[in-house]
């Protein structure tokens, strides 16, 4: 068992900045004219002259891309990796985000000649392979969300949103009425908003109840006949499972408006509930959340679409077709669909990481995921929630939210506390969101983490608190031990430099 | 469940500590009516063996051993090998968007590194820290003209990648902003200019080009600009193939330049993940979508990275942000920044320069079969060419296909008019003997087994 005494504060020295990893310059800086990094085979065809063919359309000054070795590079890249936090470092336990472990088998079939290869618009013929593992994927994806259709087409999370929403807006547009208004809870990602403006609809604010969940008496009032859909997260952002799901769907379908579902917070349903069984019409799931593709620094990510028949015809195009003789091929003729959301069929290598993931749990295997995501949680709430507040005591799924009301009494806030537990070696938890919550802590530990780092996690949030009482500057000055110290956020905003310049 | 580090004994015992009887009582917040009491239909857990298994059998089904001379806006080009070594660096790869910067500053200055590398290249001011990729990006590239502006119509150019239209046209839907299609000219392939300057009016945002275009046609940016500029309207520039601004003049009169960087290393994997980006001059940077590293300092003077200016981003204006996204491509985005350094000042050009001579000789080899014909000879062009055929695609493109080549694709399905004619694409992987068997096959005669 570990104390709170082993991993008190070693300190505040800080990094070693004379260390040449640790001062690794720009690649522009470090380049001299002639080094090189790469050697061409020789051209087996005539040699052609680029300023006669390209005439005016031929570059005369090149771009000032580095010169360096191979060596180099390696050690540029390298260096920098070694700044950053990971997943495979420690507990990331950033509320809303999911960070998971990234299992690496994922990355070796990515890389399969055949599937990473292999070029958009090749014959069908030659691409069943990939097809089927699409087909397969979209049928995983369908009996996980309880789902009757699907495409994989949106880049992202927040595409996967626009591209539901423009599914909501062209049934109500086929039913005679586009409608005007989404309602989204004051609880909402801020993705959810954005989304609905995109689509052309204004939005408008839900309040959430003194249990931060849905206001049933605030929806009855506010869904009308212009109200195009509620965008809801389920589990909340404040990690709650909206009991009154039913009545909710109820409420919208009775004035003939849809249930959109964030399915940001699927880690905390996988195998124990489906949002197709609850009255969701339409969805997204994040791949690189729930799936375990990876978060890469911010991306790529992934944002399937799921929806119920009767939004099936809008799907964008393509669709996959299953043909007679049991081979697969992209259907173009759909003449109710939302349109195109992205070039090709997606980012087809993510499907396959996100494949291998269902593959390596099995059934057995993903429920016990979202049972030991769900207990991670439970297990930091019962074991923080003496010390900081609990906004809302409404059961926690898979992530807990606490405030700093406790620890802002005395002068140190959620973002300072999320500072400090850099020096403990953890990433900070998700600061100041929900904006329901005032001086958010926001908490996702994921199935990933073992009772060892928890417990590591706790102390660590139970020493902070205690130096907040007693020695609260240590607090607001961090982190002590990191590279960099505190950076100057007013400034690079005031005066952006955006890109590196060669100086005289 | 190799990836769950607990064992029965320590759920019981977090349990307890919880308070809670079973792993049951978790889940009792969910209404009884609404749990799954089932186990999910999806395959049996496999072994790490049966998914490689699983997955290189898919491989095979796909066919690895065909020469292919598919572009049309994804390109295959040799992928230095460090990429995948430094991509899949944990601190990388199993990190998550840069918002602690204290923690961030290999994947923020990386990024930095990578917008330079952009703005040098498209010879603008700046550019963001990626997007999706092409498509989207020319399509927020045109929503940010109408922010600009304040105008609500934009000009596509016909010749823009037609499913980057397409695209276009799902978000231009619902943002009450009109589009019109301007052609091509039949002997060049070029825009149309009179047309153009037909439909540039004082309500025009923006002019959407691409260059190469879709027929691998380099247009005559300058001209362009200059109709757009004199109706105050932005040029927008879409660059599909990236490789080509080694060797292709850049895009300088552009207002803004959205461009899909799959080309600096990012394998072709079936259409994604791939890399959009928009870079733009600079007193337009306000409007700009997606995330932005700007330099600073710390509280010691050090030079270091943040994320800036996210006023302009969802999560902190909610529905009146530029844009909605916020997941992008970091890790691809990665990949380009390996790639460029590698090539670098020199090799940017020597690659081209090869793709230049690829897809010359094999426009010239090709056309010069009986019954083909090269298109759009009077404009200058990087690596794709417009066959046209006596015969019909469908005719020849089994005898490649018999001879392990995968030829050009049908042009027809976008463009009517073009019936019997072909989009090659020729990169420095290509061989000099790809393209000889390609002819032969095309012209029905024997081909000597290679």
């Amino acid at each position: 068992m570990t104390t709170d005494a082993m991993i008190l504060p070693r300190a505040t020295t800080g990094k070693v900045r004379s260390h040449q990893t640790q001062n690794e310059a720009l690649l522009f800086e470090k380049s001299s004219p002639g080094k090189r990094a790469y050697k061409l085979p020789p051209l087996d065809v005539p040699e052609v002259d680029a300023a006669t063919l390209l005439g005016a359309a031929h570059r005369t000054t090149p771009g000032e891309l580095p010169e360096l070795s191979e060596i180099e590079i390696i050690r540029h890249f390298t260096r920098l990796s070694t700044w950053n936090y990971a997943i495979d470092l420690g507990m990331y336990p950033l509320g809303s985000c999911t960070m998971k472990y990234n299992p690496r088998v994922n990355e070796l079939v990515a890389r399969i000649e055949g599937l990473a290869e292999a070029h958009p618009y090749r014959p069908d013929s030659l691409a069943q392979g990939i097809l089927e593992v699409i087909e397969l994927l979209q049928r995983c994806l369908l009996e996980i969300t309880g789902m009757d259709a699907i495409t994989l087409q949106p880049a992202a999370g927040a595409h996967g949103e626009f591209t539901g929403i423009l599914l909501v807006r062209a049934w109500h547009e086929s039913q005679g009425n586009a409608r005007k208004k989404i309602l989204i809870p004051d609880s909402a990602h801020g993705t959810n908003p954005a989304t609905a403006a995109i689509c052309g609809y204004t939005v408008e604010n839900l309040k959430s109840n003194s249990e931060g969940g849905i206001d049933l008496e605030a929806l009855t009032r506010q869904v009308d006949e212009e109200t195009a859909a509620l965008m809801l997260t389920n589990p909340s952002t404040i990690g709650v499972f909206e009991s009154q799901i039913a009545q909710i769907a109820e409420i919208l379908h009775a004035k003939g408006a849809l249930l959109y579902m964030d399915g940001a917070n699927m880690n905390a349903l996988v195998g124990k509930a489906r949002p197709g069984d609850f009255g969701v019409d339409v969805m997204h799931l994040n791949l690189h959340k729930t799936f375990s593709t990876p978060h890469g620094g911010g991306g790529p990510g992934s944002g399937p679409v799921a929806c119920k028949t009767f939004l099936e015809p809008f799907l964008p195009t393509p669709v996959l077709h299953q043909n007679e003789n049991g081979t697969k091929s992209w259907s173009y003729d759909r003449p109710n669909s939302v349109g195109r959301v992205r070039a090709f069929y997606g980012n087809v290598g993510m499907f396959i990481r996100a494949l291998a993931y269902i593959l390596a749990n099995g059934p057995d295997g993903l429920r016990q995921t979202t049972e030991d995501a769900v207990l991670n949680a439970n297990y930091i709430r019962a074991k923080l929630e003496d010390i900081y507040e609990l906004p809302y005591k409404t059961a926690s799924m898979h992530e807990v939210v606490f405030n700093d009301k406790r620890q802002r009494a005395l002068g140190a806030t959620t973002g300072e506390i999320a500072k400090r537990l850099i020096d403990y070696g953890f990433h900070p938890y998700t600061v100041s969101f929900p904006m329901i919550v005032h001086g958010a802590l926001m908490i996702e530990p994921t199935e990933s983490e073992s009772l060892e780092e928890l417990d590591l996690f706790i102390a660590a949030m139970r020493a902070i608190a205690r130096e907040v009482e007693e020695t609260p500057e240590l607090v607001k000055t961090a982190p002590h031990s990191t590279r960099v110290s505190k950076l100057d956020e007013v400034q690079a905003a005031r005066k952006p430099i955006l890109r590196w310049r060669r100086t005289a | 469940m190799r990836y769950l580090p607990k064992s029965p004994a320590e759920r019981e015992q977090m349990l307890a500590e919880i308070g809670a009887l079973s792993i049951d009582d978790l889940f009792a917040v969910i209404p009884a009516g609404h749990r799954l009491n089932r186990d999910l239909y999806v395959p049996r857990a496999y072994a790490e063996s049966e998914i490689i298994d699983y997955f290189r059998a898919a491989g095979a089904k796909n066919a690895t051993d065909y020469a292919s001379f598919l572009g049309a806006g994804a390109y295959r080009h040799y992928r230095p090998v460090i990429i995948d070594s430094l991509i899949q660096r944990g601190e990388f790869l199993t990190s998550y968007t840069p918002y602690q910067a204290e923690i961030s500053q290999g994947t923020l200055q990386a990024i930095f590194e990578f917008q330079t590398m952009i703005a040098e290249l498209t010879g603008m001011d700046v550019a963001n820290a990626s997007m999706y990729d092409g498509s989207t990006g020319a399509a927020e590239a045109v929503m940010m003209a109408v922010r600009v502006t304040g105008r609500h119509k934009a000009v596509v150019a016909s010749t823009v990648h037609p499913e980057y239209r397409e695209v276009l046209a799902t978000y231009a839907k619902h943002q009450g902003l009109p589009t019109t299609l301007v052609g091509y000219n039949a002997e060049t392939g070029r825009l149309d200019l009179a047309a153009l300057e037909a439909e540039v009016t004082q309500e025009t945002a923006a002019v959407l080009v691409q260059s190469p275009n879709f027929f691998g046609v380099i247009e005559d940016i300058p001209a362009i600009a200059a109709i757009a500029h004199a109706k105050s309207a932005l040029l927008i520039v879409s660059i599909a193939e990236a490789i080509s601004l080694g060797v292709v003049r850049p895009p300088v009169e552009a207002d803004i330049v959205s461009m899909e960087a799959q080309s600096f290393g990012v394998a072709l994997s079936y259409g994604g993940p791939f890399c959009g980006v928009i870079a733009a001059k600079e007193q337009f940077v306000r409007q700009m979508p997606g995330r932005l590293v700007g330099q600073t300092v710390d509280s010691s003077g050090y030079r270091g990275f943040v994320l800036t200016l996210s006023t302009r981003e969802q999560h902190i204006r909610r529905e009146k942000a530029t844009s909605n996204i916020c997941t992008n491509q970091a890790l691809v985005a990665l990949m380009a920044t390996i790639f460029l350094s590698v090539y670098g000042k020199e090799g940017i050009r020597e690659l081209a320069e090869h793709n230049l001579a690829k897809a010359n000789y094999a426009a010239q080899t090709l056309s010069s079969q009986p019954g083909a014909k090269l298109l759009f000879k009077g404009a200058p062009r990087f690596h794709e060419f417009v066959l046209q055929t006596e015969e019909s695609p469908a005719q020849w493109s089994q005898r490649l296909l018999d001879n392990k080549i995968v030829g050009g694709i049908d042009l027809s399905r976008w463009y009517p008019e073009l019936q019997n004619c072909t989009l090659w694409c020729a990169t420095e992987v290509i061989t000099r003997a790809n393209i000889d068997t390609a002819a032969n096959a095309l012209a029905a005669k024997l081909v000597e087994a290679l």
